[in-house]
């Protein structure tokens, strides 16, 4: 069965197509993967799932639902979270606050209620939770520590911890180990498959880490400007001649 | 209750007492130059806290609140005076029937100039809150000119340029600094829960607010509305305290006074525009002696008009320049932190001696 699918999804800006007619089904339970060098539409492709594009052309379907051209924050109720490839945390509030918030989509309390002390209950049993997924990613001594001011492995961790909040099925990483040292990249292979695991989640990722890629996804598609040239199982892209040319350059080859 | 939380509970009613004695003093004993100074002082406290709601924590850069400050205290005289008033009063035009015959009390006026203001700011959020930033600033800043412009061109219903005159002076201290204690327990209320987070988690990043499920367009339409709420009341307040109004007083300068009590108090927090307020108002009435004529020695210096606000200017430049945040920056006063501070203070006397 798969959960997500996308039907020749394009995205035009003006001149450029930065993705065409790209075509993916993601099976339910896998860690794929998403490569492909600098600009390649990668980015882009995940701005349209999440509802930041509408693609010019073609639909995207969560468990048989379509969500083309949904508005971001419903799509996050249908069980779809992301993390950025720059870290966008919201820096003025804490850690706890901050996947406090994603706890949010899932909360029955009302904004009015506050002022009138009905929403405590609710309020305590969230703050409990999130303090346990603080607890989860290693995060809960800096609880209360403005989330600008933690470390940066901590910020990628805690962006993921807010992305669970919002109990999602379906998790988008967008380059998850970008700026981390090999250690901490291995560290975050097994983080990324316990999650799976734990939070019974699938996951996409976009990686340009290959020790990453290859280590964690069982399936995985290739963009080059915004056409998919490739999509498999690790094996079958390694050795597939037109990602070594994607990757390495014409030039790698003729004279390899 | 914990212990911890019923100690925080006593100490904010003790100091709740503490002001309501202070109050009953002031009342009594200061003169009347002192007891305006005071109501001032909470009249510009509320409206620097439901500004700082909707720019400090929620991020969105608003330059409307004189206008809605105007309809609150358009609509609370229009419903506190009475028929022989109004008669009396109007001068260019004759008052519609209906309005004419509208007299309430002065607590559900209040309410009403409150709830017409938050009206016209849902009306005003729904087209400009979708631009961002300065846009968004220069929209509203629009808006409160267009409601000054519409207040004096419908004299049969505000007597236009005119304004109005003898107003009851209803807000005493006790209803200035009740509305500021209820602006304070309900602003605070909601952003000490999940809904404060949120106004927080847009002011930081909208995006990913949005990608967390936030429906960021309402929480900014309710942020707004709330704000515009309490500048109506505010605006209320102020026309029962100095019981004139006119749309000229409803100019771009009191929202920029406005702005720079919550600027020099600190964008986020709520201690931080109490404090602001203190000081600004303080400072602005102390700086009225610049106007004057004064002597220094034997040196005569002619009272320049308008200096005062030069002056002011340059101080909030100052703020800018050597105190980005503010006086407080986002931090809030709170007992932990009063207690936390005294308990360390008894453990070094403790380990010094
Ligand atoms: N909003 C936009 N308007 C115009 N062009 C855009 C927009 N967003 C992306 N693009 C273009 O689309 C192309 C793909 O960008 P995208 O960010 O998806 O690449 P990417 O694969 O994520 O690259 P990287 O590995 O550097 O993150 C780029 O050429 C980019 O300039
Ligand atoms: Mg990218």
């Amino acid at each position: 069965m798969s959960t997500l699918e996308l039907k020749e999804a394009t995205m035009q800006f003006g001149g450029i197509k930065a993705v065409s007619d790209f075509s993916m089904r993601v099976p339910e339970g896998c860690i794929a993967g998403l490569i492909g060098p600098n600009g390649a539409g990668k980015t882009t492709v995940f701005n349209m799932i999440t509802g930041f594009y509408t693609p010019t052309r073609g639909r995207i379907l969560f468990n048989g639902l379509p969500i083309t051209g949904m508005p971001p924050h419903e799509i996050c109720k249908t069980g779809i979270a992301r993390t950025f490839q720059n870290i966008r945390l919201f820096e003025g509030s804490s850690a706890l606050q901050n996947v406090m918030v994603g706890f949010h989509v899932r909360q029955k309390n009302s904004w009015w209620m506050p002022p009138f002390y009905l929403h405590l209950k609710e309020e305590k049993q969230i703050r409990n939770q999130a303090m346990d997924l603080l607890v989860r990613f290693g995060l809960d001594r800096v609880a209360h520590m403005p989330a600008g001011s933690l470390p940066y492995g901590a910020q990628r961790r805690l962006e993921i911890a807010r992305a669970l909040a919002t109990r999602p099925s379906f998790l988008l990483l967008d380059e998850p180990a970008a700026g981390m040292n090999p250690q901490e990249s291995t560290e975050l292979m097994s983080l990324i498959t316990n999650v799976r695991n734990d939070f019974n989640l699938t996951i996409l990722l976009i990686e340009h880490d290959m020790k990453v890629v290859m280590g964690v996804c069982s399936h995985i598609w290739v963009l080059e400007y915004g056409i998919c040239i490739a999509e498999g199982d690790p094996d079958h892209i390694r050795n597939n001649p037109k990602v070594i040319e994607a990757y390495l350059g014409e030039e790698y080859l003729k004279y390899a | 209750m914990s212990l911890h939380n019923m100690r925080n509970y006593i100490c904010t009613a003790l100091l709740t007492v503490i002001l309501g004695l202070f109050l009953y003093y002031a009342e009594n004993n200061l003169n009347p130059y002192s007891v305006r100074i005071l109501n001032l002082l909470a009249i510009n406290a509320i409206l620097a806290i439901s500004l700082n709601l909707i720019y400090g924590f929620t991020g969105m850069f608003s330059l409307g609140h004189a206008g809605f400050m105007a309809i609150g205290a358009y609509v609370c005289t229009l419903l506190i005076l009475t028929p022989d008033q109004k008669v009396a009063m109007w001068l260019l035009e004759d008052m519609p029937d209906f309005l004419l015959h509208l007299s309430l009390p002065f607590f559900p006026a209040v309410i009403l100039g409150g709830l017409v203001a938050m009206l016209f700011s849902l009306i005003i959020a729904v087209p400009s809150l979708r631009l961002g930033g300065d846009y968004l600033g220069i929209a509203t800043l629009g808006f409160a000119e267009i409601i000054r412009v519409v207040i004096t061109n419908i004299p049969s219903i505000t007597n236009g340029s005119l304004g109005i005159k003898g107003i009851p002076e209803y807000a005493n201290l006790w209803w200035n600094y009740g509305w500021l204690l209820f602006t304070l327990y309900f602003i605070y209320a909601l952003l000490k829960s999940n809904v404060g987070n949120i106004f927080k988690a847009i002011r930081d990043d909208e995006i990913a607010a949005r990608t967390m499920g936030v429906n960021a367009f309402f929480y900014k339409v309710l942020s707004f509305c709330v704000g515009g709420f309490f500048a109506g009341v505010g605006g209320a307040l102020t026309a029962t305290l100095i019981s004139t109004i006119d749309p000229k007083m409803f100019n771009f300068m009191l929202t920029f006074n406005i702005l720079m009590i919550v600027v020099a108090g600190g964008l986020g927090s709520i201690t931080g525009s109490i404090l602001g307020s203190v000081v600004i108002t303080i400072m602005l009435e102390w700086l009225r002696i610049v106007e004057d004529p004064f002597s220094i020695g034997d040196f005569e210096v002619a009272g320049i008009p308008g200096m005062r606000m030069v002056i002011f200017s340059l101080m909030l430049l100052l703020i800018i320049i050597f105190r980005r945040s503010g006086l407080l920056g986002m931090r809030e006063f709170s007992w932990d932190a009063v207690f936390n501070f005294f308990n360390r203070r008894k453990q070094e006397e403790w380990r010094r001696s």
